[in-house]
This record gives structure tokens, C-alpha cells and sequence, in this order.
């Protein structure tokens, strides 16, 4: 197999690499609020469980996490596995990184001075307007880079996605390699995701910049 | 009639007692400075005048409403305390103008958001009171670019902004440097002399004695001397307070 078909191949797989990357990303930063809410709530117990679910999900692999949501039903209560292994994958993912997301967001709330939560108390702000108004737009200014840190390694992580043979990129590439005895088709994979990252590097230093306005 | 009526007042922190029955009224129009070392109890005031701290016992009213009521030994806040909040204005030691807005929107965002006023009314009035201080070119400038003088100005506007009856000043000079503490403190006394209700914690002292109608000494959470300024500074009546004052007479 020359080098031109191999692209080819593992380029029909791209498509599948995007869906498991927008998709996740479309999950999980908003769930990741979510998450980073119910954390730093007053409720001991609604804190204390929530605390013990992102400590599971940071402290385990991405891939057992995996592994479980696709093939744990099955084993579990004998549900036939999903024919569609994009469905089980971006909940896997949603839900690991959501719990990566919720802690950047919880940094970032707590590191508004509460003299903008009091400035905005005595104006009359209601507690919603405080969040979305004053204290949201900062948090974001402040967490994008480690946003964006969170986003290129999602890049390269969508190619675990292999583990349940997902036929995105990388999957394609593995199999090629293994049919071919070729490493060729992993330095093919390596080029992807370093452009598809360029882009990313790029996207996230536009907005970065587009919020450069203030200190 | 009196804009503010703080009957009682208690507040602790943990065992630790910050006002020990603290009682005072402000007239329309008056002008009350707070003076007293750190830790005697004049921000706490100032900050449960301002609902940002709960009182554990006493009273507030503003324009006669009544805001805080103790009753059996339970503290009970009025309801819709937003409705208060629109009689009082509070500056702060750090200004908290809000980073991600221009100068005008830190400015509009309140009367139109909150008040639900319209925006070219607003805004109309808000580009005066820029005038006024001498920073209508800094309209769409963001605090950051500010000096801390400015800053301060900026806030006194926004506090202004809302058409308050009564306004705060939480050591309003105590983050800027003397070179910058001047022209805020102008501004406080152009606003004395257009009659605006203000309570002051200050440790300007020359500043209190000049625009002030009363002044307040307080320590160890109590209100130990008040009066006029001639009086409380030139013919002081408690030695606390003569303690205090000789800090400053250097």
C-alpha cells in the first residue's frame, strides 16, 4: 500500500476522530458548569459526593472509564452492546471531561476578588446576574488557557477511541500498521494530530487575544 | 427626617464582640465621619449598615422603613432588601469597579439592569456626572487603564449613578497614595457641599475635621465620643479619644 492510499484511508476516519472531538467538547463544557456548581455547593453531602465522582474520574484511565460505559452494560444487565460506538464514547469522554473542566472552572470562580460579588450585591444584582454579568466573562478571560490545555489533549486522546474499535483515524491507521507491518501509518496518524492541534493553538490564541482588552 | 436609623446594633465574629450596641442616626443632608484605630468596629458598621454583614442583634431603618428588626431575640431582614439597597450607595477601600466593562458601562449597568431605567437616559446622566468629576474622556476607557485617583472617582459615580439617598465611603483614600488621595477627597467634599447624606470611615483626619458636620470616635465596638468637629478634635472630651488623636499630631 503506497503512502497516498494509506492518507486516504485514514482520512475517511477523520470525520468519526471530529465527532468524538466537537461532541465531547459540546457535552462536556457545559456539563463541566454544572459539575463545578453542585461542587462548590453549600450542601456538604452535594459537595462530598460530587468531590468523590471527579476524584474517580481523574484518578482512573480514560480508557477503563471507556471500557466500562461500553461494555458495562452488557456484563452488567445483559444490554446487547451498541452497534453505534460513537454514542458510548462520547459519553465516556463527556463525562471525563467534564470532571477535568469542572475543576478549572471551580479555580477560576474562586479566584474572583469577593469585592466584585459585594460591588455587585449593593447595586441590587440578583445572584443570577451576579454569575452570568460580572463574575462568568471574568472567569473566562481567566481560564482559557487551561482550557485550551484540556482541548489539545482531548485532540489526542479521541484516538483511545481504538480501544472499542471505533473506526476513526487512528483505529484505520493501527489496522493498516498491523496488516502492513508498516510503522508508516502511525507517523501519518502523528502529522494529523499535530495539524489538527495547530489549528486548535491557533483558535485558542485568537480568542485569548479577543479578550485581551482588560486586566 | 432621618435617612438612617441604626438602633442596638451587636455583631460578633466568632467570640470576638466588633459592636457592642451601637446606636446612630443620620440626618438628610449630614455628613458623619467615623473615626477609631483598626479592629474598632467602623468598617463592620459600615459593612452592616450595608447588608454585606448580618447583624446578631438591633435595628436599621432607612427613610423610616424599617430594614433589620430583632424580634424574641432573632434578627429579621426585610424581605426585598433590594428595595433598600436602592437608597444606599457604598464605596469601597479597593474601588471593585468591575474590569470587563468601560468606565460608562461600570456606570450604566446598574441603573439599567437593575432599576430598569432606559439606557439613553442613563447614559445621558452618567456622561454629567463624568463631566462633573473631570473624566468624560475616559468614558470608554476600562479601569486598568486608570489611575487609582480616577478609579476611585469612577466609583463614587457609579455609586451616584443610582440616585442613592444616603452613601458610604469605606476608607475611601486608604489604597492610594497621598499624591492621588487628594483629588478623591475633593470630590467627597464638592458632594458635602452640595448636601449629599454621607457616612465616612476615614483615617484622614484634617479631612474629617473639614467636611464633616459630626464626627464619631469609635473603639472596642462602641461609640466612645461624638460631636461636633471643632469639638471632638479641639476640646475632646474622653481620654481614649485624646489617645487616639495624638497619633496624628505630629
Amino acid at each position: 500500500m503506497d503512502l497516498l492510499t494509506m492518507i486516504a484511508k485514514m482520512s475517511e476516519g477523520l470525520g468519526r476522530t471530529c465527532a468524538i472531538f466537537f461532541l465531547t467538547l459540546l457535552f462536556s463544557l457545559p456539563l463541566g458548569m454544572i459539575v463545578a456548581l453542585l461542587r462548590m455547593s453549600k450542601s456538604k453531602v452535594v459537595s462530598g459526593v460530587v468531590r468523590f465522582i471527579i476524584s474517580v474520574l481523574r484518578g482512573t484511565p480514560l480508557m477503563l472509564q471507556l471500557l466500562a460505559v461500553t461494555y458495562g452494560p452488557y456484563y452488567l444487565f445483559g444490554i446487547s452492546i451498541s452497534r453505534n460506538k460513537l454514542i458510548p464514547v462520547v459519553i465516556a469522554f463527556a463525562i471525563n471531561y467534564a470532571a477535568y473542566f469542572a475543576e478549572i472552572y471551580r479555580g477560576g470562580i474562586e479566584s474572583i476578588p469577593v469585592g466584585q460579588y459585594e460591588a455587585a450585591q449593593v447595586l441590587g444584582f440578583t445572584k443570577a446576574q451576579t454569575f452570568l454579568r460580572i463574575v462568568l466573562p471574568q472567569v473566562v478571560k481567566r481560564i482559557l488557557p487551561s482550557v485550551t490545555n484540556e482541548i489539545i489533549t482531548l485532540v489526542k486522546d479521541t484516538s483511545i477511541a481504538f480501544t472499542v474499535s471505533y473506526q476513526e483515524m487512528f483505529t484505520i491507521g493501527k489496522q493498516i500498521a498491523n496488516s502492513q507491518t508498516s510503522f508508516l501509518p502511525f507517523v501519518v496518524a502523528g502529522v494529523f494530530y499535530f495539524a489538527f492541534n495547530a489549528i486548535v493553538d491557533f483558535v485558542m490564541g485568537k480568542a485569548e487575544k479577543a479578550m485581551d482588552y482588560y486586566k | 427626617m432621618n435617612v438612617l436609623r441604626i438602633q442596638n446594633a451587636e455583631k460578633h465574629f466568632g467570640d470576638l464582640q466588633v459592636l457592642r450596641d451601637i446606636s446612630l442616626t443620620v440626618d438628610h443632608g449630614e455628613v458623619v465621619s467615623i473615626i477609631g484605630p483598626s479592629g474598632s468596629g467602623k468598617s463592620t458598621l459600615l459593612r452592616c449598615a450595608t447588608f454585606l454583614e448580618t447583624l446578631d442583634g438591633g435595628e436599621i431603618d432607612y427613610m423610616g422603613e424599617a430594614a433589620v428588626r430583632t424580634e424574641d431575640g432573632k434578627v429579621v431582614y426585610a424581605k426585598d432588601l433590594n428595595a433598600f439597597r436602592r437608597q444606599f450607595g457604598l464605596v469601597f477601600q479597593n474601588f471593585n469597579l468591575f474590569p470587563h466593562y468601560t468606565v460608562l458601562k461600570n456606570l450604566m449597568d446598574a441603573p439599567v439592569t437593575v432599576l430598569k431605567r432606559p439606557k439613553a437616559e442613563v447614559r445621558g446622566e452618567c456622561m454629567e456626572l463624568l463631566r462633573k468629576m473631570g473624566l468624560e474622556d475616559k468614558a470608554d476607557a476600562y479601569p486598568c487603564q486608570l489611575s487609582g485617583g480616577q478609579q476611585q472617582r469612577v466609583s463614587i459615580v457609579r455609586a451616584l449613578a443610582m440616585k442613592p439617598q444616603i452613601l458610604f465611603f469605606d476608607e475611601p483614600t486608604s489604597a492610594l497614595d497621598p499624591e492621588l488621595t487628594g483629588e478623591v477627597l475633593k470630590v467627597i467634599k464638592q458632594l458635602a457641599e452640595e448636601k449629599m447624606t454621607m457616612v465616612i470611615v476615614t483615617h484622614e483626619m484634617a479631612f474629617a475635621r473639614a467636611v464633616s458636620d459630626r464626627v464619631i470616635f469609635m473603639d472596642g465596638g462602641v461609640i466612645v465620643e461624638q460631636g461636633k468637629p471643632e469639638d471632638v478634635f479641639g476640646d475632646t472630651q474622653q481620654e481614649r479619644t485624646r489617645q487616639f488623636l495624638r497619633n496624628y499630631q505630629q
